[in-house]
């Protein structure tokens, strides 16, 4: 009698192939979205890495005699600004600041805050209660306000900008692997490597970390945009970047002056922004498709 | 089965009590065993009577945090000082290389990330100075030894693509893998079908006769321990109510919960519904008075409820029940059968 409902076998052979051919597609539809975010941030740093052989004219070399010189006119590609400047040379020189905060910024709270999380998730008790009401006084004040507090009181320049962010962002990244570290404490292949004797370092980096990192590596991500923002932001504070030196933020910030007459001066370092920004957007997405499908 | 040596571990009424939110779970109450060298001992009773608890504590394995855990811990190669609340570092040099312990579940006792290889060559090398090439010939000596067919090839795959039964061997070549004297395998077939249930069972066997460590069998199925152990410890409600060799729990069981037990396997060619132990174990929060099987105790009379013992010595040899009411049980069974 069960036959009634079952479908014939070569019915079910049908359905299981369709099933693994979707399942085949969309696995590569995802590596597509990784290898198109790889694709544009590596062209992102190789124009910003290879700007003396792209450009010949210097960031900061003033041209009298073109100022404000729409893309295209004056020698100028992509226009010139209220100097004379050469808006390309300036958008890939000042790219870098932009670039170095992305991997320089990022990279350092990634990995701070990652060892902070695991060492408070694991430890428990009062380092754990310590560090958290940490993050959490961290937390309590709006993010900007602290980075522009902090940058206010060391003095604006460069390094004093990574400063506040490595300050202040490492604590999004302890809290996700403390999250992480507390669930991943009770499986039981953690109480199966303390039961062969492993020291709390050796089960901390060796058994919970390669579980949980993945969390991590995808909302520095996020953060590595945010923090082009956030770099953006303040060189459009005047708290970044000082001038000549180009960057996104203070060029945006420059530009908006003339944005009614010359639009170019604002809007093409937003578009850089923008471009580096859904790089590492898609990067995020396909890393985390990519990891959520091995996750089986 | 072999003759018991020397005791290697013994333990004096040890105590874990965890504390909850709804109060404090009396999960081990005065538990008293020993190991002997190249011994088998079986610890058996329904699930929730302490007996993963029991192995954990000995392990120093249980969170520290809302534990309250006291009598003694004596581990006899390690000196004649209680190892229970030991510091962690000393706990970490005896776990591995003196003492090693299988989980229940296979399945989630490995990480589910990091190669069967690279998991045991970490094991190997954590109590030994071995060279990357002698790590893993020892590693693939181990897993041919637990019987994983075509081991240095299966050293690359990953926990998934194992079966349970294969995982548990890979566990075991684990736990092996610093020579351990003693073994404490926590149900290590409850979740594999019956007949990779025999397979590790005799796998276990096989390599406590070769290697002449001493295991401690914890499982709630009483045909398993009896096929395998030299001795048995019968646990209800965290507490020991019976122990002894193995035939002599077999052939004269001397507390009515051990009976019920035996009574509840099923027998060859035997038809209709199979005997079961009525109700269920006590709450170990309220833990009633008297003797705590008495609620469910076929042979209670009154001065159970209120009243209770230690064990009690039964016989010359080495076995004993916590039942006052031992020789009258006798007698009764002994009548009705008459």
């Amino acid at each position: 009698m069960s036959t009634m409902w079952a479908a014939s076998p070569s019915e079910l052979l049908m359905r299981a192939a369709t099933r693994t051919a979707g399942r085949r597609r969309s696995v590569t539809r995802r590596r597509l979205t990784l290898i198109a975010g790889l694709v544009m941030l590596g062209l992102a740093i190789a124009a910003v890495t290879l700007a003396p052989v792209l450009v010949s004219q210097s960031p900061t070399a003033i041209d009298p005699l073109h100022p404000l010189a729409s893309p295209g006119t004056g020698g100028h590609l992509l226009g010139s600004d209220q100097f004379g400047r050469d808006l390309l040379a300036r958008v890939l020189y000042g790219g870098r600041i932009d670039l170095a905060i992305a991997f320089g910024a990022t990279s350092v709270t990634l990995v701070g805050g990652t060892i902070i999380g695991l060492v408070a998730g694991y430890a428990g008790g009062k380092l754990d209660s310590f560090l958290m009401r940490l993050v959490d006084l961290f937390f309590a004040f709006p993010f900007l306000v602290l980075i522009i507090a902090i940058v206010a009181m060391l003095g604006p320049s460069v390094f004093n900008m990574f400063l506040a962010i490595w300050i202040t962002s490492w604590v999004s990244y302890a809290r996700i692997m403390r999250a992480q570290t507390v669930v991943a404490k009770k499986q039981q292949y953690v109480l199966a490597a303390r039961a062969l004797g492993y020291s709390p370092l050796r089960i901390m980096f060796r058994h919970i970390l390669p579980t949980t990192a993945s969390s991590v590596i995808l909302f520095s991500m996020v953060d590595a945009v945010g923090n082009i923002i956030l770099a953006a932001s303040l060189g459009f504070l005047g708290l970044g970047t000082q001038p000549p030196t180009p960057e996104w933020g203070v060029m945006i910030s420059d530009g908006q002056n003339y944005i009614l007459t010359s639009w170019w001066l604002a809007t093409i370092p937003g578009l850089a922004v923008v471009f580096t920004g859904v790089a590492f957007s898609l990067i995020g997405d396909g890393l985390a498709d990519l990891l959520r499908a091995g996750d089986r | 089965m072999s003759v018991p040596g020397e005791p290697l571990l013994t333990v004096r009424d040890l105590r874990s009590y965890l504390a909850t939110s709804q109060g404090v779970v009396r999960a081990v109450d005065g538990v008293s065993l020993t190991v002997h060298e190249a011994e088998i001992l079986g610890i058996v009773g329904e699930s929730g009577c302490g007996k993963t608890v029991t192995c954990r504590t000995i392990m120093g394995l249980m969170p520290a945090a809302s534990l309250h855990a006291s009598g003694e811990v004596i581990y006899h190669p390690h000196g004649e000082r209680s190892i229970l609340n030991a510091p962690a570092s000393e706990l970490r040099a005896l776990r591995g290389a003196h003492l090693a312990m299988i989980f229940q579940d296979p399945m989630t006792a490995l990480n589910p990330v990091r190669s069967i290889g690279d998991q045991l060559l970490e094991a190997v090398k954590a109590h030994a100075d071995l060279s990357r090439a002698q790590a893993r010939e020892r590693a693939i000596g181990l897993l041919e030894r637990v019987g994983i067919p075509a081991p240095a090839r299966r050293m690359r795959d990953y926990p998934f693509q194992f079966s349970g039964g294969m995982l548990q061997r890979v566990l075991i070549a684990i736990a092996l893998a610093s020579s351990p004297r003693l073994l404490l395998a926590d149900e290590p077939t409850t979740s594999l079908d019956v007949i990779i249930q025999d397979q590790i069972l005799s796998l276990l066997l096989e390599l406590q006769e070769d290697t002449g460590m001493s295991m401690i069998l914890v499982s709630h199925d009483l045909a398993v321990i009896t096929e395998v152990c030299d001795r048995i410890v019968v646990m209800y409600a965290g507490q020991v109510v019976e122990e002894g060799a193995t035939a002599d729990i077999i052939t004269d069981p001397r507390h009515p919960y051990t009976r019920a037990l035996l009574d509840a396997l099923p027998q060859e060619g035997q038809r209709g519904p199979l005997r079961s132990i009525g109700g269920s174990p006590p709450s170990l929060i309220d833990v009633p008075e008297g003797c705590r099987f008495a609620p469910r105790c076929q042979y209670a009379v009154p001065k159970c409820r209120s009243w209770d013992t230690e064990l009690i010595q039964a016989g010359e040899r080495q076995h004993a029940a916590r039942c006052w009411r031992q020789e009258e049980i006798e007698h009764e069974i002994g009548r009705s059968q008459a």
